[in-house]
């Protein structure tokens, strides 16, 4: 940590060839990928992101099929290719498969996949959290899309609006939804922990907060988003879920619920979805840009803060899409100049880049024809999404196909072909070969025509009276030529896109590969040699550019020859650096684990709990749930927090670094934060719902109902505060190596957990609430399940410390554990202040 | 271009205060996306192809900040003004006095009463005075419906629990089509309603028509038919003012055959039409609640269909 103020740049002598070659070996030796059938037991960022990015473009193929369904039965009025229930079916499906199941994974599975090469890091900071996130997400995807062949699937729209969706629809679909997708939301929200770490801890020495790629720039703001935007979605997933499957009526009007808190915490999450999808995809541009007009991104620190302006903003339009609920016209007024506001960083971040290519030499290439057909056709969906902000038109454009035009020309303009320019940018990054520029011409042609075909005359179609979703559409209306075009665009469009399949997966053995950095490009990730080494870089080189391939002279050769950091694995074991969140100063050689099932079989059990509960076999669900507890806490036990040989390393350019670190330094620390901002959002949602139902109602809590007390809750809140205040001295006892004093402090906070948790369920209890018969109850118990349900969380991490402590897998030196633990009392603690607070000492001042 | 924006369920084809205004805005919103969209595109074809050289990078920031920032702040601004200028006047209640039309929408049909007239039962019809404030005070019995006629105006959604409320001023008379524009279940493709604006004079006329009981069928197959309506329980659902049929769960049949269509939008009135809704209700709208009565036979089927076409 000390050396770095001194800045060595490189050595200046490269090691003997000799010593590269053994340097190389034991790297390789390291970093080897399994092979056989423990190949898919890799957890190594390039083969969990390839395969991750291959499930969800299937995905993608699988939603487009539906799309094309779509189209035949609305090719002409009164057709009946596809019955109602089905069109329903597949309308919801397609739209819940490319949001849940494309849209966000591929941004993530491709950063899984890059982030490390563009960040010089030889992998991410929780490899196993990537394979476990990726497991989840086929186990998840293959069930919620399978549902569809068994004429099972969700069919109440990709928004789910109750009272549709709780009590109209018997069947075990909108469970499915429920179900299945918030398995994908978990696995969603786990990678995006992983990115944020990634970007903020795992970045090469010297690459500075303003030299960071803006692609990661990009994944930093957005997987912040999934931090804050999925959880209300999950908190109304478990409300919907909970009226679904036990009858707690919070969306039941006749027993004081509403509908219309399903909408607000389906919009505060999808709207910014809406972002979460197309920033990436300004990102991918953000890369293309520069290098084909070979000069550096102009206005970086603008395109930064319009991107950050953007994610702020992203959580305050929500409403938008509830313009016409009926809200009093000055909330539709304020989110409708919100609304438009957003424009603005929008059009600073196009401005950037069409200043860039002004700027610069322009070379014409397949990515920058993708990259200028995003642009071209994003515009209109950004021109038509201001049109639809101004409330009194979207009025008239609201909910119908006006809207499927606006948004696909926002999806597929700033998200599909961008994607496509990405992939033809990036294929030979990860496979050593280029893909075709003679079919990326043809497809990019088709996919433009098709695309425009399909997409514009639907607003149109909308404009003249037809609504969304319907499954057919009265001869004569107006719009029968209009779907007929649509129609045959879309064939259109899915032609382009088997031929881009057909440029991806054709045989290319004879095709040579390409050679290294075939654009010229600036950036980090384009170090990779063709075909790639399992090692992700050679030497970890220190960055005094944002294009250091540019900039930087001897660059490549002195990464090769090992003159940066970590050029050995002297150990055999997996090596990266991790460095200081603002300045990236070398502060620790973090040891990732390697390839495992664990992750497999906790993702099976994981999703075995959540599929068998849709079915409501609850004993198989919670069989299920407690193998996948199990196998956590074994690939825990035995992939976290080891204690190393020794304290510190040699990292190379006279730098020593520890290798075991606590506290802020960790990334286990940092996870451990971000995971329980994510957690303490979602626990904000469900508090939003009380007091969202104490605007709605006169009286709230209502008269009828005692409430829970005072006395119960009040002695479990002092019970768990104190077991709160152990465990901190917990941790401090077992820092002070007063082991005693450590397991006595840890068993009381466990004995005192135990107690505050009952105190805690004993009040609602004692009352006689029954959340079955109004929602207030109902919301009572909800916050005091959320709470119990973290409590006995709680109880499970004090007693895997002191375990760990008694196997000698924890000492006083060695002490993340109980440092992870301890962070997250402070937010269990909060939790339960809270919770107590609302729900005895509201009723006191309402 | 505007010859495809006519039509009787057409925004861009307006025939009430509100949709005449929000056509306005749309047409200058889309001649100013137009400019805008050829400047941008535009630029950026000019950068990669006609003019791929450097350029200034001082230059290129004022394009940044102008071309990005202050431009689009200022036509924002602009069109915010504009737009929310009208807001007030789409969401305010109609004056008072204005004529009130209740509709609550049901999976998959609209049931319309008029406050002032208490005995009007409507289904599936709107019909209202050209010229004045009309308000409509929406609700739902089941799902979430969404309230929309294209051609007077915006849309309203119908939510579980609440009322919420939509003023329309029409200004000119003539027929048109509204729908539900909010997702609420299997047929909801088929929940269509008619709407017929109508001068003062013949409005008033209607509506004391639409408050008589139903008429005495005249010939022998009308009379036959309304033996069978009786007989075959059709009055558990459905009311006929006038006769010992008063059920509540459908739609109201005291004036069913002076409509335009049936099944909400799903069929022209005509005795083939009544005939085929009777015995293929789930085939003509799926999933709706109504029983196929396809045991009914040919002759009695017949005799039913006259009767209720006979209902003007």
């Amino acid at each position: 940590m000390s050396a770095r103020d001194d800045n060595p740049t490189r050595d200046d002598a490269a090691p003997s060839p000799e010593r590269q070659r053994e340097q190389e070996e034991r790297l390789l030796a390291a970093w080897k990928t399994p092979t056989g059938w423990r190949y898919w037991s890799a957890v190594n960022n390039s083969e969990v992101g390839m395969w991750y990015t291959a499930a969800s473009c299937l995905f993608f193929l699988f939603g487009g099929i539906l799309a094309l369904l779509m189209r035949v039965q609305l090719a002409v009025p009164g057709n009946d290719f596809l019955t109602a229930d089905r069109y329903n079916q597949i309308f919801t499906m397609h739209g819940s498969v490319m949001m849940f199941l494309f849209a966000v994974p591929i941004f993530e599975a491709f950063s899984i996949m890059v982030l490390p090469e563009m960040l010089g890091a030889r992998d991410l900071p929780f490899p196993r959290l990537s394979a476990y996130g990726f497991y989840s997400f086929v186990i998840g995807g293959i069930f919620v899309c399978g549902s569809v062949f068994f004429d099972a699937a969700p069919k109440g729209g990709w928004f789910m609006y109750p009272p549709l969706t709780t009590s109209y629809q018997p069947g075990i679909g909108a469970d499915i939804w429920l179900l299945g997708l918030s398995f994908i939301e978990v696995a969603s929200i786990a990678a995006a922990v992983e990115l944020i770490v990634g970007v903020l801890k795992c970045r090469p020495p010297g690459m500075r907060i303003h030299l960071i790629p803006l692609y990661s720039w990009y994944i930093l703001v957005v997987a912040g988003m999934i931090l804050f935007a999925f959880p209300p979605l999950i908190a109304g997933d478990i409300l919907l879920e909970m009226e679904r499957a036990f009858d707690w009526p919070f969306f039941d009007p006749s027993r004081g619920g509403d509908p219309v808190l399903w909408q607000h915490l389906f919009w505060i999450f999808g709207h910014p979805e809406v972002y979460i999808v197309f920033l990436p995809s300004v990102a991918l541009m953000a890369m293309i840009v520069p290098t084909f007009a070979r000069t550096p991104i102009v206005g970086y620190s603008w395109v930064v803060l319009a991107a950050v302006g953007t994610g702020f903003l992203s959580f305050g339009l929500w409403v938008h899409h509830m313009f016409t609920v009926g809200l009093p016209g000055v909330t539709i007024g304020l989110f409708s100049a919100a609304s438009q506001a957003v424009a603005i960083p929008t059009g600073v971040q196009l401005f950037c880049f069409l200043a860039t290519l002004l700027a610069g030499r322009v070379i014409n290439s397949v990515p920058i024809m993708f990259t200028f057909a995003g642009l071209a056709t994003f515009i209109i969906g950004g021109l038509t999404g201001v049109m639809v902000a101004v409330a009194p038109f979207d009025f008239q454009a609201h909910d119908t196909y006006f809207v499927v035009g606006h948004l696909h020309y926002v999806l597929v303009g700033g998200t599909i072909f961008p994607i496509v320019a990405g992939a033809y940018y990036y294929f030979p990054l990860i496979t050593g070969k280029k893909l075709s520029d003679r079919l990326g011409r043809i497809a990019f042609w088709l996919l433009l025509i098709g695309f425009n075909i399909t997409f514009l005359p639907m607003h149109w179609t909308g404009l003249t009276g037809m609504p969304r979703r319907v499954f057919t559409y009265p001869a004569n209306a107006g719009y029968d030529l209009l779907n007929m075009v649509s129609t045959v665009g879309a064939f259109l469009l899915a032609a382009g896109f088997v031929v881009v399949v057909w440029d991806i997966v054709r045989p290319k053995g004879n095709q040579p590969y390409s050679e290294r950095n075939p654009w010229n490009a600036g950036t980090l990730e384009w170090l990779a040699e063709m075909p790639d080494r399992p090692w992700g870089i050679r030497s970890i080189p220190i960055i005094e550019s944002r294009y250091p391939l540019w900039d930087q002279s001897d660059f490549a050769r002195d990464v090769d020859e090992g003159r940066f950091y970590l050029p050995d694995a002297e150990e055999g074991l997996r090596e990266t650096l991790v460095t200081s969140v603002i300045d990236a100063r070398p502060m620790q050689c973090l040891r990732v684990p390697g390839p495992t099932f664990l992750t497999f079989w906790s993702a099976a059990f994981t999703g075995g709990m959540f599929i068998f509960a849709t079915y409501h076999w609850w004993w198989p669900a919670i069989l299920s749930g407690l193998a996948a507890l199990a196998t956590i806490l074994r690939w825990l036990w035995t992939g976290t927090a080891w204690i190393p040989e020794k304290d510190e390393k040699d990292v190379g350019l006279g730098v020593t670094l520890p290798i075991y670190v606590s506290g802020p330094q960790a990334v286990g620390w940092w996870a451990m934060f971000i995971t329980m901002l994510a957690d303490m959002t979602a626990f904000i949602a469900l508090v939003f719902g009380y007091f969202f139902y104490w605007t709605i109602h006169e009286d709230f809590p209502p008269e009828p109902y005692p409430g829970p007390g005072a006395l119960w809750p009040s002695c479990g809140a002092v019970l768990l505060m104190s077991a709160w205040g152990l465990t901190v001295f917990a941790k401090r006892w077992n820092r002070d190596a007063r082991a005693g004093a450590f397991y006595a402090a840890a068993t009381s906070a466990v004995v005192a957990c135990l107690a505050g948790g009952a105190a805690l369920v004993q009040g609602p209890l004692a009352a006689g609430l029954d959340p079955t018969t109004h929602v207030y109850p109902a919301i009572v118990w909800v916050l005091i399940g959320w709470t119990a349900l973290h409590v006995a969380l709680g109880i499970l991490m004090l007693l895997y410390c002191m375990a760990r402590r008694f196997a000698g897998k924890m000492t006083a030196r060695h002490d993340a554990d109980i440092t992870n633990v301890t962070l997250y009392w402070h937010f269990l603690a909060l939790t339960v202040v809270i919770t107590v607070g609302v729900i005895v000492g509201f009723p006191l001042v309402a | 271009m505007l010859g495809g924006c006519a039509g009787e369920q057409s925004a861009l084809d307006p025939a009430g205060r509100g949709a005449e205004q929000i056509a306005a805005l749309f047409w200058w919103m889309l001649g100013g996306a137009v400019v805008i969209w050829c400047i941008v595109v535009g630029l950026a074809i000019y950068a990669i192809r006609i003019a791929p050289g450097p350029h200034d990078d001082r230059q290129m920031r004022l394009w940044v900040i102008g071309g990005g920032a202050v431009i689009p702040t200022l036509v924002l601004t602009v069109l915010l003004i504009y737009g929310l200028s009208m807001l007030p006047g789409l969401v305010r209640a109609a004056p008072e006095g204005s004529l009130q039309v209740d509709v609550v929408g049901l999976q998959w049909w609209w049931q319309v009463r008029y406050p002032a007239s208490e005995s009007v039962k409507l289904a599936n019809e709107i019909r209202i005075p050209v010229g004045e404030p009309v308000q409509f005070n929406l609700t739902s019995a089941d799902v979430i419906h969404s309230f929309w006629i294209p051609a007077l105006g915006g849309k309203v959604d119908m939510v579980p629990g609440r009322e919420t409320r939509l003023t329309l001023e029409p200004t000119r008379t003539g027929r048109f089509r509204g729908v539900c524009a909010e997702y609420c279940g299997a047929s909801h493709a088929l929940m269509a309603f008619d709407v017929v604006v109508m001068e003062r004079a013949a409005f008033d006329e209607w509506l004391a028509a639409q408050q008589e009981p139903a008429k005495e069928p005249q010939g022998p197959l009308e009379v036959r038919g309304r033996e069978v309506f009786l007989r075959r329980g059709c009055g558990a659902c459905h009311a006929v003012r006038g006769t010992r049929a008063d059920g509540v769960i459908g739609p109201d049949l005291t004036h069913v055959g002076g409509r335009a269509s049936l099944g909400a939008g799903t069929l022209e009135n005509s005795p083939d039409a009544f005939r085929k809704w009777i015995a293929h209700t789930s085939r003509t709208k799926p999933a709706v609640r109504m029983p196929d009565f396809d045991m009914i036979p040919e002759a009695d089927m017949r005799a039913l269909a006259a009767y209720l076409e006979s209902l003007q």
